[in-house]
């Protein structure tokens, strides 16, 4: 009950500090639908592509509200040493890592929500399993949340923690089988893409919409938890290590 | 807990051994003391001594190289969250958030140490009003001078009202008003029962507020005593002083051989001092210092203080503690 205050205290701080700032909001709605947009353009279909299109944009925008973001904030308040106040409170540090990266997967899920409600207006959404879907969005959140928090504990910089992050975001985009499929990618490089948690998000997230996955649901479920948890965890033995000089 | 010699209060932090490097810096290296309940301990020592090294080790920012701390009866040696709920930390530079308000950032601090709304928010108003910071209070911190951060930075370390309050430097850059209200503030916590432990490099704070006093020179503690045993060292010495028109150490040398029963020694800004158990008869000493060839321009009677006692202990001149720090570009308290 006690440790529920500063847990909530931080979250909310976080999302009124970063997450519904203007400019995160405009970048973290924008970005992700003029990358829809060039895709419809380019494929030059319809209404009806847009199911097809719909997996790789909720991916992106996942990805964007995410890893960079999360990755900044913390960067920036280890630097200005307001993280230290954190690091000094009574809560254990599992809890306030939660409780910092709660703020990011959240806004990775809202993210996400507005390309579906602008796809349910203009496509025909009935053949969506929304179970799978859902939990591959919470899913795919999480794992691009710790995976910035892994990038947070790894620079001391905060450009190099945008760098890092585009470093990780940009090639997993391409090599995780959202836009084209893995098996058209040279032979070399597939092993690339599974060693990605996104290829597993995306295979479900292919199931979810259109029925197209590839691996079976427990695999996908079950690397994605473990990528999360291997993240966290290593995460946390960072700040350890690092943080606790 | 144990008790300590007096037996008046028990021990609410136990530091044996503490021992701490930095590559090859032994920052920290050996360091024994305790800290009795309500007591104010000075940590007092100058640029580099380890002062903020053994001040993070005991609040769970540093990992301890070697050596045990014990806070409230706990060994949290190796974890220091169980401990860290007693804990109010004012750390050397602010750490607050630049995008919050000031009332803000208190609240959230508040927050992290489980306070309610309600409570933190009228504390958070009682602060600001205490810090003179009370119309400040809805501007960002950002925006906050230095002594103003300072000051919230204070305020925030005091917040859940905690038992045992850890302090690094607390008026080194603030106005001599505010370090004033601030060295009262600290006295009037110790008085209701907080246990502090402060750091300072102004020999002068360390005197006024503090009940005991380590020295710490590179990483090591010369002399850990009261204020009271450590000032009766000096009480019934005679210190005159002499201000020259040019560097007087080859003076001191014919002074001591010329009158044995006195000690000479330089000080800062073409002084020397001269000591003695009894009062010094300026006469003589003035006419050894013109015969050869020293210009007097001022000589005046010192009251000893804790400064002598510093400096005769540690051999590190007081007045170079205090520069050097200024130069380092941290304001000056006074
Ligand atoms: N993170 C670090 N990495 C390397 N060396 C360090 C680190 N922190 C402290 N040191 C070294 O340890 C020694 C003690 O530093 P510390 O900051 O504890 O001194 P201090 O007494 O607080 O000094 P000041 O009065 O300047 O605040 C110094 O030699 C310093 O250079
Ligand atoms: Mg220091």
């Amino acid at each position: 009950m006690r440790s529920g205050i500063p847990l909530w205290a931080i979250l909310a701080k976080d999302l009124r500090a970063y997450y519904l700032k203007p400019p995160n909001i405009s970048w973290g709605l924008l970005f992700p639908l003029l990358w829809a947009g060039m895709f419809f353009i380019r494929s030059g279909s319809g209404m009806e592509s847009i199911p097809e299109l719909l997996p790789g944009v909720i991916a992106v925008s996942i990805l964007f509200g995410t890893t960079s973001l999360l990755s900044v904030t913390v960067t920036f308040e280890k630097k200005g040493r307001s993280f230290e106040r954190l690091l000094l409170a009574p809560i254990r540090l599992e809890l306030l890592m939660l409780a910092k990266t709660a703020g990011a997967i959240l806004f990775g899920i809202a993210n996400a929500l507005l390309p579906m409600a602008i796809a349910a207006f203009v496509a025909d959404l009935s053949g969506i399993r929304w179970g799978i879907l859902a939990a591959a969005i919470v899913l795919i959140a999480v794992a691009s949340t710790f995976l910035g928090l892994f990038i947070a504990v790894s620079v001391s910089e905060v450009f190099e923690a945008q760098t890092f992050s585009n470093f990780f975001r940009f090639p997993m985009l391409f090599l995780c089988g959202l836009f084209f499929p893995i098996s058209v990618l040279p032979l070399w490089l597939r092993p690339v893409s599974y060693a990605l948690p996104l290829t597993y998000g995306a295979d479900l997230l292919h199931e979810a919409v259109q029925g197209t996955g590839v691996l079976p649901l427990p695999l996908d479920f079950g690397v994605l938890l473990v990528f999360c948890a291997l993240l966290f965890g290593i995460s946390l033995l960072g700040v350890r290590r690092r943080w606790i000089t | 807990m144990g008790l300590p010699a007096d037996g008046s209060a028990p021990i609410v932090i136990a530091v044996r051994d503490l021992a701490k490097r930095f590559g090859e810096v032994r920052a920290v290296d050996g360091v024994t003391f305790s800290v009795a309940r309500g007591e104010l301990f000075g940590f007092l020592g100058p640029n580099g001594a380890g002062k903020t090294t053994t001040m993070n080790m005991l609040i769970g920012l540093a990992r301890p190289g070697s050596g045990s701390i014990e806070i409230g009866g706990i060994d949290c040696t190796r974890d220091p969250k169980p401990v860290q709920h007693l804990m109010g930390i004012v750390p050397d530079e602010s750490n607050l958030y630049p995008e919050l308000t000031g009332f803000g950032n208190l609240c959230f601090c508040g927050a992290l140490y489980g306070m309610g709304r309600r409570d933190r928010e009228a504390r958070a108003r009682e602060l600001l009003a205490l810090f003179g910071l009370a119309e400040a209070g809805e501007r960002k911190l950002g925006g906050y001078s230095k002594g103003m951060k300072r000051r919230l930075t204070i305020a925030a370390g005091i917040i859940h009202a905690p038992p045992i309050l850890f302090l690094d430097e607390p008026t080194t850059g603030i106005d001599v008003a505010s370090a004033r209200q601030i060295r009262q503030l600290i006295a009037d916590l110790s008085a209701q029962g907080t246990t502090v432990f402060l750091t300072t490099h102004y020999i002068e704070e360390a005197e006024r507020l503090c009940r005991r006093i380590a020295f710490i020179v590179r990483g090591r503690i010369v002399r850990i005593d009261t204020v009271a045993n450590l000032l009766d060292r000096v009480r019934d010495r005679y210190i005159m002083e002499f201000a020259l028109s040019a560097p007087g150490a080859g003076l001191c040398e014919a002074v001591t051989a010329r009158f044995p029963h006195l000690r000479c020694y330089a000080a800062a800004g073409n002084r020397i001092r001269v000591e003695s158990a009894e009062p010094v008869r300026v006469g003589p000493v003035l006419r050894l210092v013109e015969e050869s060839g020293g210009e007097v321009l001022e000589a005046r009677r010192i009251t000893p203080s804790l400064e002598e006692v510093f400096v005769e202990i540690t051999g590190i001149e007081s007045e170079a503690m205090r520069h050097e720090k200024e130069r380092n570009g941290r304001g000056g308290g006074e």
